[in-house]
């Protein structure tokens, strides 16, 4: 397995006498989309901030193309890159939708610690700016503020900063939660194109059976914090210990 | 455009109100005759790039520091121990200078690495000890600093009223040391504050916006964030500085109670207040509205008091001693009306 490209290694964190994520092993390969499932509390949000560094691990560690992650900071791992698209929606409130943008392309072309350019007057910062509000239809609203957005809007936003980071491995924590049903498809359609570009390696929690049927290549099953089933879509969905743990309850919610 | 980083103040009143604060303050020595008029002038130079400094620190980065008059004072300091023991000269001014800002930069360094690391608020009180310590050293150690008297020391004569450049008066001005000192002041603010209307407009200035709105998420999208508010931390220190320094030099005297008490801290605070957080221009509106009111206010109510004589309780209330009270109510009311700032508020489509 030449080609993983993020690994955890017997990932685990405990909070008091809690393991929200018990020694989880995985690898995550360049171009392959894989869905991670389970119950709500199974510790998938835990999982990713573990990765992306947000919360630290008590044990086990986490590699991006060989190199040891576990020590380094949140910006340091986006820098490495680690790519985050949040759960609960966490943006720049106050800032218009262009310049949540810009300035995670600022990040990624290592303008930040620039004092003395004019930050408007960057136009390839805002030529890439406009190229990812096309691709996330938000040309319209580019110049409202977070704060004006309807909450749909602001899910595209969260999902929009990170395609503008443009990671090597990118985590969607439930992309379309709470979005319309005619909302959805848009957020849907740019993790597919994202997939068909060679070389991402997407994680993405997400609930609703019949969206991973069509994105995934593969499911990994997180139930009590533990690995509890990991392979193919069809073989996953099909085991007894998943039908079991959750995809009885979730198939009947279809 | 250019020199305003392409940041325009927004809105054609404003834009109107501080083009004539910039010919006022430009012409001032012409238009307001008088030392008391051309002190209150040099102050409100000085008092900008004070709160504009002060501003990239609160209203971009969203720190809340009490150290502000600290670094200041260093600044002050600097120039009044050079020249009292380099003696009157310029090299004395510009060394000290120099040193004040580079002892703010490195104190504001360091208790920006020591504390930023844990939360906000720590920083603020930390802040508060180390300026409390300074200011208590400073009263202390008088037979360096002149304790609570402060410092009387002597600037080059090619910058006091005793030197005199012509024979003639120019619209009625005397051309001496005086004026050239005045423009000093005025020359040295105006490039500060374009300097940091630069910097808050620089990708640099974006990232402390970013931070300010939301530190979990610029951390995520790659800033290291520690580093960006220890470097906004020093940047506003070293501003302080340099407006110390000028106000030294134009006063020819430091003191606790003229660079470092905590009330001139709390003036800072109100007028970014009053001119409105995170727009640099509110620095400029603030001073002036402040410092105006500070020095006339007493004055105005004197003389209202004296035309509404005879009247009930009216003269009792704008009694001059009580302009405090009514400097504050004007702070009330301000904040009432104008929560952004006046300049926030007037720059609002
Ligand atoms: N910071 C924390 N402190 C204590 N417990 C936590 C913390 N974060 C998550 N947990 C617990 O860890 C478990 C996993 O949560 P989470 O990762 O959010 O689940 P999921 O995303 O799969 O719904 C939950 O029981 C939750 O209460
Ligand atoms: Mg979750």
């Amino acid at each position: 397995m030449s080609d993983v490209l993020l690994a955890t290694e017997g990932l685990t964190v405990r909070f008091g006498g809690h393991v929200a994520v018990d020694r989880v092993t995985c690898g995550f390969r360049q171009g392959e989309l894989t869905a991670l499932v389970g119950p709500n509390g199974a510790g998938k949000t835990t999982y990713f901030n573990l990765i992306s560094g947000q919360i630290r691990a008590s044990a086990g560690r986490v590699m991006l193309k060989g190199r040891d992650l576990t020590g380094l900071s949140v910006a340091r791992r986006t820098h490495a890159g680690i790519g985050r698209a949040f759960q609960l929606t966490n943006l720049f409130p106050n800032l218009t939708v262009r310049e949540n943008i810009r300035l995670v392309i600022q990040s990624k072309r290592g303008l930040g610690h620039d004092l003395w350019s004019v930050a408007a007057a960057h136009a390839e910062v805002a030529e890439a700016a406009d190229r990812v509000l096309e691709r996330v239809r938000l040309t319209a609203i580019a110049d409202q503020t977070v704060t004006e957005l309807s909450h749909g809007n602001q899910r595209k936003l969260e999902v929009a900063l990170l395609v503008a980071l443009d990671p090597l491995v990118y985590m969607f924590d439930e992309p379309t939660a709470g979005m319309s049903v005619d909302e959805a498809p848009v957020v849907l359609d740019l993790i597919a194109g994202l997939k068909a570009e060679t070389g991402k390696c997407i994680l993405l929690v997400e609930h609703k059976m019949d969206v991973i049927r069509t994105l995934a290549d593969r499911i990994v099953v997180l139930h009590n914090g533990a690995l509890a089933a990991d392979g193919p879509p069809a073989e996953v969905m099909a085991s007894e210990v998943v039908q079991e743990a959750y995809m009885g309850k979730a198939l009947a919610d279809v | 455009m250019k020199l305003l980083s392409q940041d325009r103040p927004g809105g054609p009143l404003i834009s109107a109100i501080l083009v004539l604060l910039l010919i006022g303050l430009a012409l001032a020595p012409f238009l307001f005759p008088g030392t008391r008029a051309l002190d209150t002038a040099a102050r409100i130079c000085v008092f900008v790039v004070l709160v504009a400094s002060y501003d990239l620190l609160l209203g971009y980065a969203g720190i809340v520091s009490f150290a502000h008059t600290m670094f200041f004072g260093f600044g002050a300091y600097g120039v009044a121990l050079t020249s009292e023991h380099m003696g009157r000269s310029f090299a004395a001014l510009g060394i000290g200078t120099l040193s004040g800002a580079l002892a703010a930069a490195l104190l504001a360094l360091a208790i920006g690495l020591f504390s930023l690391r844990v939360r906000a608020i720590f920083f603020a009180m930390i802040t508060l000890a180390v300026a409390s310590a300074v200011a208590v050293l400073v009263s202390q150690m008088s037979a360096l600093t002149g304790g609570e008297d402060g410092l009387n020391f002597q600037i080059p004569r090619a910058l006091t009223a005793a030197q005199k450049y012509a024979d003639f008066k120019l619209f009625g001005v005397t051309l001496n040391g005086k004026l050239l000192n005045y423009y000093l002041v005025f020359s040295c603010a105006t490039v500060l504050f374009l300097v940091l209307l630069r910097i808050v407009n620089s990708p640099f200035g974006r990232v402390l916006l970013a931070i300010r709105e939301n530190e979990f998420r610029a951390e995520a999208i790659g800033y290291r964030v520690v580093w960006f508010r220890t470097g906004a931390t020093v940047l506003s220190a070293v501003a302080a500085a340099l407006a110390g320094s000028l106000y030294a030099i134009w006063l020819r005297y430091v003191g606790p109670s003229t660079v470092l008490s905590f009330e001139i801290m709390i003036d800072i605070l109100l007028m970014v207040v009053i001119g409105g957080m995170g727009t640099m221009y509110g620095a400029v509106v603030g001073a002036v509205i402040f410092i105006l009111a500070q020095n006339y206010l007493q004055g105005l109510m004197g003389l209202a008091e004296g035309a509404l004589q005879g009247l009930p309780l009216l003269p009792q209330l704008l009694d001059p001693d009580r302009w405090l009270l009514w400097l504050g109510v004007l702070f009330i009311l301000s904040v009432y009306f104008f929560p952004t700032g006046i300049v926030g508020r007037l720059r609002r489509r």
